[in-house]
């Protein structure tokens, strides 16, 4: 197909803000050197080596990964049903249920972030009421749940609106003929509705597990300093130590492992439609 | 022997928010019948065909099905089964498994299943289609689908809803006789709804006509169209020329200025009615012969007919003839006591 005139300023914005630094992050990633610079030039293997070698940092990957699974678990059992229910909903109600899940996004990722800290901390506000009451103050902040928690919050919305965005496509006549075909509730849902809205859920779980398996800023607020995810780790690479051809490297790693991901996934929902519909 | 009907709707009545949509509806149908409900849009016949299926709850009244009250129970549990308008196959099966549907959720053992999907594919001129897509099937196909899917579940009563509609004429035509025939063959109870009256009048052992949520009629095609019950099952069903008329006595009407014969009775004297005249029962003849008198204003070739207005005091007639005249032609008309049909006014 020709390229048109009107796709040019796309194509330059994507070689500028997407092609040449990804270019640069795999260039740092096979050099080293000192700081900023692309060092000596001398193409190296070393700093892959160096994450692979040290278990410390393999550990971290898992742990990161890990922490994503869960959240994305968690995330499609708890956005699944909630997006049937919006999706059962009139359009009115349906649209304002919407909009109470979109609102806090247009908030700062941070400052959401931010106030559960005062929500969970020693002397916040649940750990005030349940001294209140005269129990022992609960540890409710810097471990895994607490990330967890902050990872289910701020993605959940992600899962929710693609799953509600195909449930509602679906035909109701598509529902009407299975009932009428001897299908009760369960069957309906279980031989119709499920298999219609993976698509949704394929969807879903890109969006919520690639930023979950990324952050770095939930694990560092809600987990405390201590707790060490992968992102952190880059962040830790670029900000503290300077050695950014290592954490170009742990970038490119990540990358690859989100892009084995996303095609296993894909390569399910192809499966799952089937019916050659697609090649 | 007292008969048992497959279903009978006892005054059922549907109200949306108030709006009363059907009213009164009183059908009973036999086993084995071939009945249509038609009707123009928004009339309720598939608001009918909905409560029957069970997708709708009637506001008041009783479904009854070969004697037993369903009124109240769910789809799933009814022994009938649904063609859908848009066919409604699922897009995720191929066609196997669309037709095999209904089997398996009744836990049918695998090879009997097999056999019965195989048996409904020969039915339906689909053999070897079995695992094709929905998306790579025709609208014609998809349709035939649509119907093996229902038919597999041996179900008792077959409910259409405007299965044709999307079909192009041809197809429509071919399939009218298809669904007939295999309605022979399986000998079950069929429910179409359609908004076509030649549809109906095709198909059908027993037309329901219905307007605003109401029964017009209910007959057999031939009688529905040679007696009317009223003005509206009048133009409904095929075309008619309807005109005002004063009804002087038993079996005399007055209309277009004239005194005519008719087989009418039982009205008031000076009673306001409405005459009836098919096109096709208005003989054309010489000027002085016809008691309507009239000039041709257009003429319209239809095929086996010519379509023509002729111009007459006050009324525009429509004329269905093999035979043409040609504009500007002053011709008389003449109509046969027993065509003419009589009908009471309709308030509205």
């Amino acid at each position: 197909m020709k390229i048109k005139w009107a796709s040019y300023p796309y194509v330059l914005w994507m070689i500028i803000f997407i092609i040449v630094p990804l270019g640069l992050v795999l260039l740092s990633s096979l050099t080293i050197g000192e700081g900023v610079g692309l060092g000596n030039l001398g193409f190296t293997l070393d700093n892959f080596r160096k994450f692979f070698e040290n278990e410390y940092y393999v550990e971290v990957l898992w742990a990161s990964v890990n922490l994503a699974l869960k959240s994305t678990v968690i995330s499609l059992l708890l956005g699944y049903p909630m997006a049937m229910i919006i999706a059962r909903e009139k359009i009115e109600k349906r649209n304002i249920m919407v909009l109470l899940i979109v609102i806090p996004m247009w908030m700062n990722f941070l400052l959401r972030t931010y106030a559960w800290l005062t929500l969970l901390g020693k002397n916040g506000f649940i750990n005030t009421i349940v001294t209140k009451l005269g129990f022992e103050p609960l540890d409710l902040i810097y471990n895994d749940r607490a990330v967890l928690l902050g990872m289910v919050y701020n993605f959940l919305p992600f899962m929710i609106l693609p799953i509600y965005s195909v449930l509602t496509k679906i035909d109701n006549s598509l529902i009407e003929a299975a009932e009428d075909l001897g299908a009760n509730k369960f069957n309906v849902f279980t031989k119709v509705i499920f298999p219609l809205s993976i698509p949704g859920i394929i969807t879903g779980i890109t969006m919520v597990f690639m930023p979950a398996v990324s952050t770095f800023v939930i694990s560092k607020l809600l987990g405390g300093g201590q707790y060490m995810l992968i992102g952190n780790l880059i962040e830790r690479q670029f900000i503290e130590i300077g050695d950014w051809h290592f954490g170009s490297a742990v970038s490119i790693i990540m990358m690859v492992f989100i892009l084995i991901t996303m095609a296993i996934t894909n390569k399910f929902d192809v499966d799952k439609e089937g019916g050659g519909g697609l090649w | 022997m007292e008969q048992t009907y497959a279903i009978e709707l006892k005054n059922i009545t549907k109200e949306y928010d108030g709006v009363r949509v059907l009213n009164n509806i009183n059908i009973s149908i036999r086993k084995n019948e071939f009945l249509t409900l038609l009707g123009p849009s928004g009339c309720g016949k598939t608001t009918t065909l909905r409560i029957i299926g069970g997708f709708e709850q009637p506001t008041e009244g009783r479904v009854i099905f070969e004697g037993e009250d369903i009124t109240t129970l769910p789809p799933y549990e009814r022994q009938i089964n649904t063609v859908f308008q848009k066919y409604a196959l699922f897009p995720h099966m191929n066609i196997f498994d669309n037709i095999a549907f209904g089997l398996k959720i009744k836990k049918v053992p695998k090879d009997e299943i097999e056999t019965r999907v195989k048996e409904m594919l020969r039915l339906v001129n689909l053999e070897g289609f079995e695992y094709r897509s929905v998306d790579s099937l025709s609208g014609g196909q998809q349709q035939r689908v649509a119907i093996a899917r229902a038919l597999v579940n041996e179900p008792k009563v077959l409910l259409l809803d405007e299965p044709l509609g999307a079909l192009d004429l041809q197809l429509r035509k071919d399939m009218q006789i298809e669904l007939k025939n295999m309605q022979k063959r399986v000998g079950i109870t069929f429910i179409y709804v359609t908004h076509d009256q030649e549809e109906a009048l095709t198909m059908s052992d027993t037309i329901v006509v219905m307007d605003k949520g109401t029964i017009q009629q209910i007959g057999s095609p031939v009688d529905i169209y040679n007696e009317p019950n009223n003005a509206f099952v009048a133009k409904f069903i095929g075309e008619s020329n309807i005109v005002d008329g004063i009804m002087h006595e038993d079996y005399v009407v007055e209309f277009a200025g004239k005194v005519f014969k008719c087989i009418d009775k039982g009205f008031d004297k000076k009673e306001k009615v409405d005459v009836v005249i098919r096109p096709e029962d208005l003989e054309i003849v010489s000027p002085d012969d016809g008691p309507i008198k009239g000039v041709v204003t257009s003429v319209t070739f239809k095929g086996v007919h010519y379509e023509m207005i002729v111009k007459g005091s006050n009324i525009d007639w429509m004329v269905h003839s093999t035979i043409m005249k040609p504009v500007g032609t002053e011709i008389g008309l003449r109509v046969l006591p027993e065509n003419i049909h009589v009908m009471k006014k309709v308030n509205d």
